[in-house]
């Protein structure tokens, strides 16, 4: 579980996050949402310590992220696995090395156990035949899979996901969205999903942060989102065509 | 005040490049693999370099003091010392300056607007040092070996171009690169040479570890690393220059 205490942030005299407060289930895809720069992947940036929050704490199962020594950090950092917008693959490797990669720096395993491990990993997001192609070579899409198969090589307690939609067609997303609701649940990860893909809030969001204004604004699940009578909420909800659509059907 | 910032966050990335590698052998692999990229890798410019300086050299120095008051030695010596206290350590380091120290901020800068030096932070690897670490002990590792080669081939080029031309003869040549050789002249090159190596190295990661932006500041990271590398080489130079050889 990842408590978030009071957060707030300025990047000089602008303040981006304010009072932040919010609880992250374990086992659950727990969403932020919220326009582009209301704040949502700063406050990703402060949960996992890439920045240093002016005010408030984070708390990794009780114990406080920004007051742990740097190898405590370090320690919290290996039971993390992230997946990047970009997907953030290293260009000089190949596939099978980018998703060896974190067991290479932190395991004691034989090259051959690391082979078959990111193999287990690579099948499990359905990429195969692909071990020795490079980042560049591959589609968005399957990028971000391997993203996956990286993020989660290491067993990791913590999955981040940062906009893992962006500048996919929507039958990938889907694929993508089902892929870490399915990891979340077969690896009992506390889960946080960066997003405002409305679709994907509706597949698998089910404790969603609605930031705005860099505040959170809302917190609910999917079914008390439709309901929800919060105006900023529901501008954000039902911007797209599609969610306007559904909310004429349901009578809303 | 920001050029203080600068220096104060360069000696802190410094700090964290130089803190305790995840797995030794990782590093090594890689230091081998920057020795190779940043250093065999550009041996051929300071070889075509080397050996047409040393021959300007030869050709400037016979033309400057053609005077029947000269000996023919003179040309060699000083083509030998041009080479080995200035030309070599100094000229080619500046050089390096611009290969080695534009590729290393360009592709630190592509790694951190890529967000690849986030990931290798949230993995708990500590990026700085293992991305930086093995560029520093490559280029100070290889850039002796590249600065002697060096030294050889303008010695050599110098010695083609005067005998070629007929400006001096092969015996005067070689007494005069053999004249009242001093070895700790060689020494005080290598020094500066690993100097200059630990600042091209240090300065380019620097501007490219802190790139903020897109493709385009990371061009401008790279065009920096190569002037800040260049102005910081030529005032430690003139410091060390006045220490080893006053």
């Amino acid at each position: 579980m990842i408590e978030v205490v009071g957060v707030g942030k300025r990047f000089g005299s602008t303040q981006v996050l304010t009072d932040i407060n919010a609880v992250f289930q374990k086992g659950k895809v727990n969403q932020i949402i919220g326009k582009s720069g209301s704040g949502k992947s700063v406050l990703a940036k402060c949960i996992v310590g890439l920045h240093k929050p002016e005010e408030g704490k984070v708390f990794y199962e009780g114990s406080s992220f920004h007051d742990m020594d740097r190898d405590e950090k370090r320690q919290v950092r290996q039971e993390i696995g992230m997946l990047f917008q970009g997907s953030a693959l290293f260009d000089s490797l190949s596939v099978l090395e980018n998703v060896m990669f974190p067991m290479k720096m932190f395991a004691s395993m034989a090259k051959s156990e690391m082979e078959d491990r990111a193999h287990t990993c690579l099948k499990r997001v359905n990429i195969i035949d692909k071990d020795k192609l490079f980042p560049a070579e591959l589609s968005g899409g399957m990028q971000k899979r391997v993203g996956i198969a990286r993020a989660i090589a290491m067993d990791p307690k913590y999955l981040f996901c940062d906009e893992p939609n962006s500048g996919l067609d929507p039958q990938t997303s889907i694929v993508i969205d089902d892929l870490i609701k399915e990891i979340t649940d077969e690896f009992k990860t506390t889960t946080i999903v960066i997003t405002h893909d409305m679709n994907s809030v509706m597949e698998t969001g089910e404790n969603i942060i609605f930031i705005h204004k860099g505040r959170k604004w809302w917190q609910g699940t999917r079914e008390e989102l439709l309901g929800s009578t919060n105006t900023e909420l529901n501008e954000f909800v039902f911007a797209s065509a599609l969610m306007r659509q559904a909310k004429k059907a349901m009578g809303l | 005040m920001k050029v203080l910032f600068h220096i104060g966050r360069y000696f802190l990335l410094l700090r964290d490049t130089f803190s305790r590698p995840e797995k030794r052998r990782l590093y090594w692999q890689r230091t081998l693999e920057e020795m190779d990229l940043l250093g065999v890798q550009s041996l051929g410019i300071v070889a075509l370099l080397s050996f047409f300086m040393g021959a300007v050299i030869t050709i400037q120095t016979k033309t400057n003091i053609d005077s029947p008051l000269i000996q023919g030695w003179v040309v060699g010596f000083a083509t030998r010392q041009s080479t080995i206290l200035e030309f070599s350590p100094t000229i080619i380091s500046l050089i390096l300056a611009g290969k080695v120290g534009s590729n290393i901020a360009a592709e630190i800068g592509s790694m951190r607007v890529k967000e690849q030096i986030d990931a290798l932070d949230i993995m708990g690897v500590n990026s700085a040092g293992y991305l930086i670490l093995p560029k520093i002990l490559g280029t100070m590792l290889f850039n002796p070996f590249l600065i002697m080669f060096s030294m050889f081939l303008s010695i050599f080029g110098g010695y083609l171009a005067g005998v070629g031309t007929g400006i001096v003869s092969t015996e005067d040549y070689l007494q005069g690169i053999q004249m009242n050789f001093n070895t700790y002249h060689v020494t005080y090159a290598l020094i500066k040479t690993v100097v200059f190596a630990f600042i091209i190295a240090t300065v380019s990661a620097y501007q490219g570890y802190y790139t903020v932006g897109g493709t385009r500041e990371v061009g401008i990271s790279s065009t920096l690393a190569v002037v800040y590398s260049n102005v910081v080489i030529l005032i430690v130079n003139y410091a060390l220059t006045q220490l080893l050889l006053i």
